[in-house]
């Protein structure tokens, strides 16, 4: 069973306690009136989709409840490091060239 | 059993939900229940009126005569709290003075305050043999070195969510919600003999 890190509880808990919410650092647009129809598509749908390191949203669900954020490559399905909501996102191409070494 | 002053046996019949030699499961009593919701000020203010102040470390409980506060989350606790008489009903009337002190004492600070005393039931399971039954359907370790005595938390009962309590080295209390109870029940009594 994959065991996931949250950062709230302090502890590596079994998959089926969270929840993936997708793509983290989508930021919604102030104003959505003012966008036209792509740009909404875009923020709804389109998503970086990479092969290799992305960071996601993750949700303790059965556990604290809480969301927190998570790099995970999207090959291997590993989990490289986790974070709280609200902390910034890592820099991924650092963290790429750490994992290949 | 529990080793805590907060719960004791129900004395209803059919309490005893599983009796073996090497582990006993039995419905507790009914208790006073408060999930409360709020920043660190709101959690101080809360404990100081509850009686039993809010653990600011994950995992933790803080038990204190008859009550206890048990951290959830980081911003979220379940207060409960036992009749100084036992009684086999909701103690509704503790239940309600526990929430208005509460909420008097927090009158002027953002909080969420809900009486969940008839949403919850408590099971005691005890006995050398009670994580390795749990341990049929948590898939959490429960070895003492990684989930000490006086370690709580929320998990998954196979599909159930429950709150799952170590109150002595041999003893663990389930807190689930009413209606999940007998699924519980269901899948301890009959969980086979040679899995524990
Ligand atoms: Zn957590």
């Amino acid at each position: 069973m994959l065991l996931i890190h949250c950062p709230w509880c302090g502890i590596e808990r079994p998959e089926i306690e969270f929840r993936c919410g997708g793509e983290a650092h989508i930021d919604r647009p102030g104003q959505p009136g003012d966008l036209d129809d792509r740009q909404w598509a875009d923020f709804l749908y389109m998503r970086s989709n990479p092969k290799g390191l992305l960071a996601e949203r993750w949700r303790h669900v059965h556990g604290c409840g809480r969301f927190f954020n998570a790099v995970r490559h999207t090959v291997s399905d590993s989990f490289v490091c986790v974070y709280k909501t609200g902390e910034p996102c890592p820099d991924l191409e650092a963290l790429a060239r750490e994992g290949a070494q | 059993m529990s080793d805590l002053a907060l719960y004791s046996p129900a004395a209803a019949d059919g309490a005893s939900v599983l009796k073996r030699s090497d582990v006993s499961v039995t419905r507790a009593a009914p208790l006073a229940r408060l999930a409360f919701r709020g920043d660190a000020t709101a959690a101080g203010k809360a404990g100081a009126a509850f009686g039993a102040s809010l653990p600011m470390t994950p995992l933790a409980a803080n038990p204190v005569g008859k009550r206890a506060a048990l951290w959830l989350g980081p911003d979220e606790w379940l207060l409960l709290a036992a009749p100084e008489t036992e009684t086999q009903d909701v103690p509704w009337s503790l239940a309600r003075s526990l929430f208005d002190e509460v909420e008097t004492a927090l009158a002027t600070i953002p909080h969420a305050l809900v009486d969940v005393s008839e949403r919850n039931v408590a099971l005691i399971v005890s006995g050398p043999g009670a994580a390795r039954l749990l341990n049929t359907q948590v898939f959490l370790d429960l070895d003492e070195s990684v989930f000490p005595v006086g370690q709580v938390t929320r998990t998954l009962f196979t599909k159930a969510e429950i709150t799952l309590w170590r109150t002595a080295p041999d003893t663990f209390v389930l807190e689930c919600w009413n209606s999940f109870a007998p699924y519980i029940e269901g899948l301890l009594a009959t969980a086979p003999e040679d899995a524990t």
